[in-house]
């Protein structure tokens, strides 16, 4: 498969947060739930970003964390961006399974597009309720949709996980998507594994090519970019550096907790 | 014979011991002192900066890998944008990442429970490429690949490897601190990749690896700048084949130590344009990303019918007959 590159116009921007927008443009190529884009900006990086749309109007949605991701956020209507994929494989979903859709943050817009193609039942979880983004977009789609805070300020009064773990005890799930910091993935693997619940989960690493050529975002023997970035419960179980370590731009081992 | 030689220069040649106890194949190549099960590597550069990644290439059918370049010290290499697609291949500008050799040797310990790994080494000068190679001698390579051709870091690679002087040189030095085969990466960015191939051979390479990357350039026209952040890098893929197939053939003729063929390879078909021309053994790299890591299965697959229906009994009997 050729993955092209494609430099699009910004035809919308949407703030969802104090420090996230979603930026859309026109672009027709064919992309699935989950995978992402590789975003250049001219003069300071080049990073992957998932789509938080996936028609012919596609969207990211970009929480303002660093020199790259600023640099995206102050991107206006009009401006061009030169983007490469899509890439990796995204979710697998049957049509028959009764899917929960778990979030962490701005993870959720990852899951945004699985959610509009199931209307699963979705949690999104955050620090607190400034950082709930992307519910009403839920919504629309979905007629479950449940929100956590850290601090107890919208919804549920504690983290996603612990807020999935009941819902996973009051209904018969066949698999849970999900798609947050790799602390809460890892739990959240671990709650579906206690209710004997499939999971697939999004997962993310220092890229470099995006394309499966350059090795630089292995998780064990699996590169997140092309064999992932979603990853299903046996290829999750099989991953030691799942929630433990990463690597960074020299190769070097991270630990991440 | 052949058995003895690798034991001989290569004292913990477990990997290589192993191998001769497998069933021999036909696809099985000896040149110089080293036997390999299979005729294609992992080229240096592709998924093959950590041990995991070098053993499932293994495991897929690659013969051997040969490692990301390793230098003295870890390298984070050039910012984003380092890679971008284009008709007929990849420009990339990666610079060199790597964790530097001393983190290097826990990624080859668990490659080389796989199969045979070729150490890929870069330096600025011969003492350093001398110090880098007696590690990965150390570390269990079968044999070590010179980087004189990466064609996108200052200072590095065909920076210093343009310059036949040069070459013959850090060949000579490496040659002097290592019991394991010397291999030279040649670039084709040079008006005569023959006369680096000479001073490979003079130096005293087992054998010479063409090619690497051609210099290039991709442009963004609505952002009228270089892509990557490097502003050039390094064009392989399909549309290097003809001009690999081209440098191999030539150094073939001049010559009288095996060439690897290396330069867009993705099928049988153009492996055994490599092995006419004279390739004794060939490496597989940008096909790993467009077909992925089985395509190292389906090439010896291929080249295994295609000797069958033309008659060939070994490898070695392909090499160079295009040149007859």
């Amino acid at each position: 498969m050729l993955h092209v590159s494609e430099t699009v116009k910004i035809i919308g921007k949407m703030r969802e947060s104090k420090d996230t927008y979603t930026l859309e443009f026109k672009w027709d190529a064919p992309a699935v739930p989950g995978q992402f884009v590789m975003v250049w900006i001219p003069g300071v990086d080049e990073v992957p970003m998932s789509l938080s749309r996936i028609g012919k109007i596609k969207a990211i949605t970009v929480k303002g964390i660093g020199e790259a991701s600023n640099a995206i956020n102050d991107l206006q209507v009009g401006d061009y961006v030169r983007l490469r994929g899509p890439y990796g494989n995204g979710f697998s979903i049957k049509k028959s399974k009764k899917v929960l859709a778990v979030a962490g943050g701005v993870g959720v817009a990852a899951l945004i597009p699985a959610i509009k193609e199931t209307g699963c039942d979705t949690i999104i979880g955050a620090r607190c309720e400034g950082e709930i983004i992307l519910d009403d977009v839920a919504r629309k789609y979905s007629k479950s949709v449940w929100t956590s805070t850290d601090d107890g300020s919208r919804g549920f009064h504690g983290n996603a996980v612990q807020l999935a773990k009941k819902k996973m005890a009051l209904r018969d799930y066949d698999l849970v998507i999900g798609c947050g910091p790799e602390v809460m993935l890892y739990f959240l693997h671990e709650a579906c594994k206690e209710n004997d619940v499939e999971c697939q989960l999004s997962l993310e690493r220092f890229m470099k090519c995006g394309a499966g050529v350059c090795g630089c975002c292995m998780m064990d023997r699996l590169r997140v970019c092309k064999d992932g970035p979603v990853f299903g419960t046996e290829e999750l179980d099989g991953l030691s550096d799942f929630g433990t370590r990463k690597r960074d731009e020299c190769g070097r081992i991270v630990d991440l907790r | 014979m052949i058995s003895l030689f690798i034991t001989l220069a290569h004292p913990k040649g477990v990997l290589l011991r192993d191998l001769h106890a497998v069933a021999m194949g036909r696809l099985e190549i000896t040149f110089g002192r080293l036997r390999l099960e299979r005729p294609g590597m992992l080229a240096s550069g592709i998924m093959d900066e950590t041990g995991d990644s070098m053993a499932r290439m293994i495991k897929s059918g690659a013969g051997a890998v040969v490692t990301k370049s390793i230098g003295l010290e870890p390298r984070p290499g050039h910012r984003n944008p380092t890679f971008t697609e284009v008709e007929g291949g990849y420009v990339n500008a990666m610079g060199l990442p790597n964790p530097g050799i001393e983190l290097f040797a826990e990624e080859m310990e668990i490659a080389l429970r796989a199969g045979p790994v070729v150490g890929s080494v870069f330096g600025s000068n011969a003492k350093d490429f001398a110090v880098l190679s007696a590690r990965m001698e150390d570390c269990g390579a079968c044999a070590v690949e010179l980087n004189l051709s990466c064609p996108h870091a200052e200072g590095y690679g065909a920076e210093i490897g343009s310059d036949p002087k040069n070459v013959r040189s850090i060949v000579s030095a490496v040659k002097s601190s290592v019991d394991i085969p010397v291999w030279a990466k040649l670039t084709p960015n040079t008006s005569s990749i023959v006369e680096l191939g000479r001073a490979a051979e003079d130096g005293g390479a087992e054998a010479v690896v063409a090619i690497n990357t051609l210099k290039a350039m991709v442009i963004s026209a609505e952002l009228r700048k270089p892509v990557l952040s490097n502003r050039f890098g390094g064009l392989s893929g399909p549309a290097i084949k003809p001009v690999g197939v081209r440098a191999v053939y030539d150094l073939r003729g001049a010559l009288s130590i095996p060439v690897v063929g290396v330069g867009g390879i993705s099928n049988w078909r153009d492996a055994a344009e490599y092995l006419l021309a004279g390739a004794s053994a060939f490496q597989v790299g940008s096909a790993v990303g467009t077909k992925g890591p089985k395509v190292f299965g389906e090439i010896n697959r291929g080249l295994e019918m295609f000797m069958s229906d033309h008659g060939y009994g070994s490898i070695a009997e392909m090499v160079g007959v295009a040149r007859e």
